[in-house]
This record gives structure tokens, C-alpha cells and sequence, in this order.
């Protein structure tokens, strides 16, 4: 909060400075922004002007408002696709430091499940999956990132949630990847519940929502619990092995990679319940709604080409299928790409780059990788799942 | 004074170990105790710890990812145009160490030494190759330096003066028919050097300038320096980097982007010569005022004073003080890596985070984090070390 203040603060100075020393140029930005931005922007995105004259209020809203007023060039400055065009390249909002989803190997290559969407995109827009830099963020500096225009779009295991659509003005892709809070404990202690953890010690990461989320869960069903607080994963985790713990909790996701480092990993099991709802989606800045449908249909595209057998291999054969389903998907029929400012075989050309949705899970997050995440709730509809590709019609 | 410290020093000197000890380990219950209790503990704890960097720790990591924590993501391809940079450093080490001797001797025993150190660990063969080949061309350097002395010193400080221009054409490439590697591709070591060498050099001047500029008697130029100064001595370096990077593309136009190399380096100059401008004032307002009378009474005019006269004592008497700022500057450098960056520090924590090392039990964080902090401490250490050296050569407090 005191950070975000203290941006807004010194960018509304900047900002005024900046009028006063270029006038000239000033003069031909400002108006074009709120004319563009306002019919497609939320009140959260106001006239720059007025925004920076709000901000230094004692207000704490004030502040996001003051971050985001300034954004609006982007979306003011012409279609964001145009501008990643004219670039030759998709800047990418990623995280280097999270295994499966986005992390640098040994010879340089950024990859990850993550790190597969962005250069999906790429592939879409410019049939060359590797026209993509991705630029590492914290996650305390994303949104500000995507609101400032150093990056075209967040794939970076970002919650989508109703503040982040509002104040932070951004605009949220399907989720590719749900996630959910869970606890792991030891399948000695026959614990089913989180009533049958009344009274227990559970070693938790601090600084993170998954602190709060557990003291909610508890007081939902009455029950008592001593937090053991550590500063980062790999503390949280060896303090559980140690036996400090009787539990220990933090995303499904990030319980599975993490149970395979304890000293026996068949000795634990993460239980049966969820303690929070952590969709993991894409993330755009408000405003362009060509920019976020591309985004949009590209997942979902990618969610159909599971659904239909369309693979990485076979893409090129499916391409005289008689499905109409999968011709309208490839682009063999109708004019669907066009609608989106991009070629109508842009599935043909991230299929060929990235496969599938299920060959980018199995990739970095299946059985096979050291992280072995089991698609739950990310199988497809037919599967029992919740990843259901809208149609392509 | 320092009649006085030989005097105290020297029975010390002359007394046996017996009479040594009970001075300074036994003269007393509680320090008695105190010798005790650490000669117990400290061979224990150093056991551990060198048992667990023998036995316990993984070390894989470390070596797998030595080119990752060198130089980043930067293409394996053209990794050779590092190892070149390196090696013309490493030359021009040494042939200045066969010129000088001296205190450059010592910074390059100290690079020997480093590269010496980093090629017993169990990395890449052409890791180590690069490493035992930088330390050839320093030998070589330093064995023709020393007979030709006379004939090379001028070429060798032209090589030195151009050689920043090499390393970029270099590093960087998109020109004479090299590949241009662009600045997100840098990393590691590499660009933590870049980053402090670039931020030590670009502001030393500027730093310089503006702490001139707040004892001037034109009140505009001083109170502009004065402002800037306590402007941004009032704000943490992490947020004049978060401004650069994150906030500048607010102000320009869409189709304007800076490079983010270059408004790090821009933030960590402007940072670094505030500070430096506060250390210098100090220098400037120890000279005596009797220093300005003697150098008008000769006829010097004000920039004789200043950059003759002035200046000279003030930076001597500082310079405790400038190197502990750049070694300061050398550790924060580890900063930019909020801004996704990627120098030393941020690859430990990439490296960290690959995936493979998530069977390894209690993680490799240690290891990782060891590594980069000895790497962190050689450098600093020599940074202090140099300092100390040219302390002793100017003979700073001895006159």
C-alpha cells in the first residue's frame, strides 16, 4: 500500500512536471486518450487529468488511480496488436522462478506452462513462436507492468479476482490453469477434515493470502490451529519433514512438486479439500478489446484442440478433416481469424508451435516431469474437468 | 602519532606466547571463559560445515548452471565474445602488472586468483578452459610487460582507454558483421559487472560535479545540486529503479521504448553520484582555507584551484570512503533483479526454481546462495583491498 502511494505521488509529480516542461507534446496526447479510453474503460480509468488531480487526496484508492490514468496511451496510441507488430515482437509478462510454469534452464531457454501461452501468442500473431520476449516480473510489480505498457500481456500464475478486474484495470483471459489452496499431511495421522486439524501445528508461508485463507478455513468450522510461519517455500517444507508440523499447506499445485522432495513421499497425502478458489488466467490491460479477444480465442483455441484430437504431429493432416468443428478451428473454413485482426489459420500455426492444450500440461506439469501434477480440475469437460473451449463459430 | 603506536606495539612484540595468551585470551574469569566456549565451538561448527560441503551439499546445480550464473540467458553461440572479453582483461592485467607493479599487481593476483579458485570446481571442461586460459594470458601479459615496460606503457593505456568500446562492440554485437545480442539476453555475473563498473565509472565524474557545484557561490547551481542531492538521497535506490523501469513508459509515447538496460544504468548513475557527492563534500570542506589563499596568492584562477589544488586533497582524503560506496553500489546492484534483470543474484534464484532440483531434499538454496555470495565477497574483498592499497600509497592520515 505504502509503495503504491508513494508511485502514485511521485508519478502525479512527474506527471505535472512533464506537462509543464513539454507542453507541446502533452497537448497532443492528452486529449486523444480519454476519447479513445472511454467507451470501453472502467470508471477506475478516468481522464488522466482528473485522476492526477484526485490522487494526492489521503485517499488509498486514489493511488491504483493515479497508476493507471497515465496507462491509457497504450490503448490510445492505436490496437496493441498493431503496436506488437510494428515491434516484431510480443513482450510477455512471465515469472522465471516458479518450476513447471515458467523457470530458465541450464542452456538459457525460458520455459514452462506459462511460457508456452506467450509463445502461442507469438505463433498466432506472427507464425513464429519464438518472436517473444518475456520479461520477468515480481509480483508486486505486474500489474503495474501491464498498466504502464512494458508488457503486452501477464501469463504469470496470476489469480483472476474482482479488485485485480477493477482497480488494477485489468482485463482477465479464460484461466489455464485452476488452482486451489490444499494441505498435505501424513497418511500415519488419518486426517480427513479440516475439523479433524483442530488443535494441530501447520507450517505456513508468510506474507502470502495462503495465511489468511487458512485462518478463514478454520474459523468456517470452528477449529483451532497454531500457524508455524516461514519465510520461503523451501523453509515451509523442510520444517514439515523435520516433524515441526502436523500440516502443512499451500497451492494443490505447489504440494505435488513438493511432497516428491520430502524424505518419503508416499508417507503424505494432500487431502480432499480446498481451502480457496486460485484460477490462474492470463491477464491484459483494459481497453482493447481486439487485443483481449485474441488472447481470449487463442487459449480457447487451444482448449478445442485438445477436445478434438488436434495435435503438434497431426495438425497438418487434421487440416483436410471433414469435422466442421475442426475445419472452422483451422481455418480451412469461414473467415473466423480475420474477425480477430490476425490470419484465419493462426490455430494451424500455434498447434504447429505449441501442440495442445493437454500437450502443454503434459509437457511441464504431467506425469513424466519432475513436477507430476494431476489434471483434476484441468481436464477437459468431457474428462470430469473444468477446461471447456468455447466454440469456434 | 605513529611514534606512539610503534611504542605500544613493540613490548607485544617482543614477549613470548605464553605471556601473549595470558594477555589476550586469559586475563580474566569472563574472557578465560569466553576462549573456552569458542575453542569448543568453533572447530565444531566449521566440522559441519565443511562436512556438509563435502558430503551433504548438492553441488550440481552450481556446475550445471556455471555458464547461467556467468553470463545469463546469453546465446551459447556466441558465449566465445565473453570468454574474448575476459581474456583482453586479463591481458591487459597483466601487462599493466609487468608495467607497474605495484598495487595493479595486486588486483591481478587477485583476478589469477579468482579464476584459479572458480577452475577446481568440477564445472564444464570449456568452462574451465576459459577460466585456465584467462589466467595464461594474464602470465603472458605479465611476462612481457615486465622486460618492455618502458616501450608499452603508452600503448597499453591506449588499449585501456579504448577497451570499453571493444567490450561493447563485443558484448553487445550488431555491428562489423557480429549478431546482435540484445540486453534482456544478459545476465549473471556479467551483467552485475557491467552494471557496477558502468555505475562506479558514469558517476565518479557527475558526483564530482555536483558536490562542486553545492559549495558554489552561484545560487542557482547550488541550490539545483543541492536539491537533486537531497532529492534523491531521500528515496531508496529500489524505488528510483522501480520508477525507471516501470514508470518511464508512462511518459513516452507507445512506440518509444528505452532500452531497460539503460534506464537501470541511468537510475543506478544518478543514484550512486548523489551519494558520492555528499562523501566528496566532505573531502572538499577538510581542505584548509589557508590551501585556496596560497593557490590565489600564486595567481592560480578558480580552475587551477579546483582541479590542482582542491580537488586532489579532498577525493585523497575520501577515498576510505568512495570505495566504500562502490563496494556498496557492487551489492545493490542485486536490485535490479525486481525490475527482471537477471544479474547474480536472480539467476541463483532461477536457478533455484528449475525444476529438476525439486526431488532434491531441503532444496538447493544453500548452495546456490553460498556460491553467490562467495563470488559477492571476492569481489568486495578486493574492492577493500585495492582501497587499503591505495591508501598506503598516497599515504592518507600519514600526512
Amino acid at each position: 500500500m505504502k509503495v503504491n502511494r508513494f508511485l502514485g505521488f511521485v508519478s502525479v509529480l512527474l506527471l505535472a512536471a512533464f506537462v509543464a516542461a513539454c507542453s507541446n507534446q502533452a497537448a497532443t496526447n492528452e486529449p486523444s486518450s480519454p476519447v479513445e479510453a472511454a467507451p470501453t474503460d472502467a470508471p477506475a480509468i478516468g481522464a488522466p487529468v482528473a485522476a492526477a488531480t484526485e490522487a494526492p487526496a489521503p485517499a488509498p484508492t486514489a493511488a491504483p488511480q493515479a497508476t493507471t490514468a497515465p496507462a491509457a496511451p497504450t490503448a490510445s496510441g492505436g490496437s496493441t496488436l498493431q503496436t506488437i507488430k510494428d515491434r516484431g515482437e510480443l513482450i510477455c509478462g512471465s515469472n522465471d522462478q516458479v518450476p513447471g510454469f515458467g523457470s530458465v534452464d541450464a542452456s538459457g531457454q525460458t520455459v514452462g506452462f506459462d511460457i508456452d501461452f506467450c509463445r502461442a501468442l507469438a505463433a498466432a500473431i506472427f507464425g513464429d513462436p519464438n518472436k517473444v520476449t518475456f520479461r520477468p516480473l515480481t509480483a508486486q510489480e505486474r500489474f503495474t507492468a501491464v498498466q504502464s505498457g512494458e508488457v503486452d500481456v501477464l501469463i504469470r500464475n496470476t489469480t483472476n479476482t474482482l479488485t485485480r478486474e477493477t482497480v488494477n484495470g485489468m482485463d482477465f483471459a479464460p484461466t489455464n490453469f485452476f488452482d486451489g489452496q490444499g494441505i498435505m499431511v501424513r497418511k500415519s495421522d488419518n486426517l480427513n477434515t479440516i475439523s479433524d486439524l483442530d488443535g494441530a501445528t501447520i507450517c505456513v508461508q508468510s506474507g502470502t493470502t495462503t495465511e489468511l485463507n487458512l485462518a478463514d478455513a478454520f474459523r468456517a468450522v470452528g477449529a483451532s490451529f497454531t500457524p508455524a510461519v516461514f519465510e520461503d517455500a523451501n523453509g515451509t517444507f523442510s520444517a514439515y519433514d523435520a516433524g515441526q508440523c502436523d500440516a502443512v499447506t499451500t497451492d494443490k499445485s505447489g504440494l505435488a512438486s513438493r511432497r516428491l522432495s520430502l524424505s518419503s513421499p508416499e508417507d503424505h497425502v494432500i487431502m480432499d479439500v480446498t481451502l480457496s478458489k486460485e484460477p490462474l488466467a492470463p491477464a491484459v490491460l483494459q481497453g482493447d478489446a481486439q487485443w483481449r479477444d485474441i488472447v481470449t480465442w487463442v487459449i480457447y483455441g487451444l482448449f478445442n484442440a485438445e477436445e478434438y484430437g488436434v495435435t503438434q504431429a497431426n495438425v497438418q493432416e487434421q487440416l483436410s478433416s471433414d469435422d466442421p468443428n475442426i475445419r472452422r478451428l483451422l481455418g480451412v473454413e469461414g473467415e473466423l481469424g480475420a474477425g480477430l485482426g490476425l490470419d484465419n489459420d493462426f490455430m494451424v500455426k500455434v498447434i504447429s508451435a505449441v501442440g495442445n492444450y493437454g500437450e502443454i500440461y503434459d509437457r511441464h506439469l504431467g506425469p513424466n516431469t519432475p513436477i507430476n501434477i494431476p489434471r483434476g480440475p484441468n481436464a477437459q469437460y468431457t474428462d470430469g474437468g473444468l477446461i471447456y473451449g468455447m466454440p469456434f463459430r | 602519532m605513529s611514534t606512539t603506536a610503534q611504542e605500544l606495539e613493540r613490548p607485544q612484540q617482543q614477549s613470548d606466547v605464553g605471556a601473549w595468551l595470558r594477555q589476550n585470551l586469559f586475563n580474566g574469569v569472563l574472557n578465560t571463559l569466553i576462549t573456552i566456549v569458542l575453542v569448543i565451538f568453533i572447530p565444531i561448527v566449521l566440522f559441519l560445515i565443511v562436512r556438509w560441503a563435502i558430503f551433504e551439499a548438492t553441488w550440481q546445480p552450481v556446475a550445471t548452471n556455471f555458464r547461467l550464473l556467468m553470463t545469463g540467458r546469453y546465446p551459447i553461440e556466441h558465449v566465445w565474445r565473453i570468454q574474448a572479453c575476459m581474456a583482453i582483461i586479463y591481458l591487459l592485467f597483466g601487462l599493466s602488472a609487468g608495467i607497474w607493479q605495484g598495487m595493479v599487481r595486486t588486483i591481478g593476483i587477485g583476478l589469477v586468483g579468482f579464476a584459479i579458485f572458480f577452475a577446481l570446481f568440477p564445472f564444464s571442461v570449456s568452462a574451465r578452459l576459459w577460466l585456465v586460459g584467462s589466467v595464461v594470458a594474464a602470465l603472458v601479459g605479465y611476462f612481457v610487460g615486465r622486460p618492455f615496460s618502458s616501450k608499452l606503457r603508452i600503448p597499453v593505456i591506449v588499449l585501456w582507454l579504448i577497451s570499453p568500446f571493444i567490450f561493447w562492440l563485443l558484448i553487445r554485437g550488431g555491428m562489423l558483421g557480429l549478431p546482435l545480442v540484445t540486453t534482456n539476453l544478459w545476465g549473471g555475473l556479467l551483467l552485475t559487472i557491467i552494471l557496477a563498473v558502468v555505475g562506479i565509472i558514469a558517476s565518479f565524474p557527475i558526483g564530482v560535479l555536483l558536490a562542486l557545484g553545492r559549495q558554489s557561490k552561484l545560487p542557482i547551481i547550488k541550490w539545483c545540486c543541492t536539491l537533486y542531492i537531497e532529492l534523491v538521497r531521500g528515496v531508496p535506490l529500489i524505488s528510483v529503479l522501480f520508477m525507471a523501469v516501470l514508470m518511464l513508459p508512462l511518459f513516452l509515447p507507445s512506440n518509444i521504448r528505452i532500452d531497460n538496460l539503460v534506464r537501470v544504468l541511468v537510475a543506478i548513475t544518478g543514484f550512486s553520484a548523489a551519494y558520492l557527492a555528499e562523501n566528496v563534500r566532505g573531502g572538499l570542506q577538510s581542505v584548509p582555507r589557508g590551501q585556496y589563499e596560497a593557490a590565489s596568492a600564486l595567481g592560480l584562477n578558480v580552475f587551477q584551484t579546483t582541479f590542482l589544488i582542491v580537488l586532489p586533497q579532498a577525493l585523497r582524503a575520501v577515498i576510505p570512503a568512495l570505495v566504500g560506496q562502490f563496494i556498496s553500489l557492487f551489492k545493490d546492484t542485486s536490485l535490479v533483479s525486481i525490475v527482471g534483470l537477471a544479474e547474480l543474484l536472480g539467476i541463483a534464484g532461477i536457478v533455484i526454481n528449475q525444476p529438476e532440483w525439486l526431488q532434491v531434499t531441503g532444496g538447493v538454496e544453500r548452495e546456490v546462495l553460498l556460491f553467490a555470495a562467495l563470488v559477492y565477497w571476492f569481489f568486495c574483498y578486493t574492492l577493500s583491498k585495492i582501497s587499503r592499497r591505495i591508501e598506503a600509497h598516497l599515504g592518507v592520515g600519514t600526512r
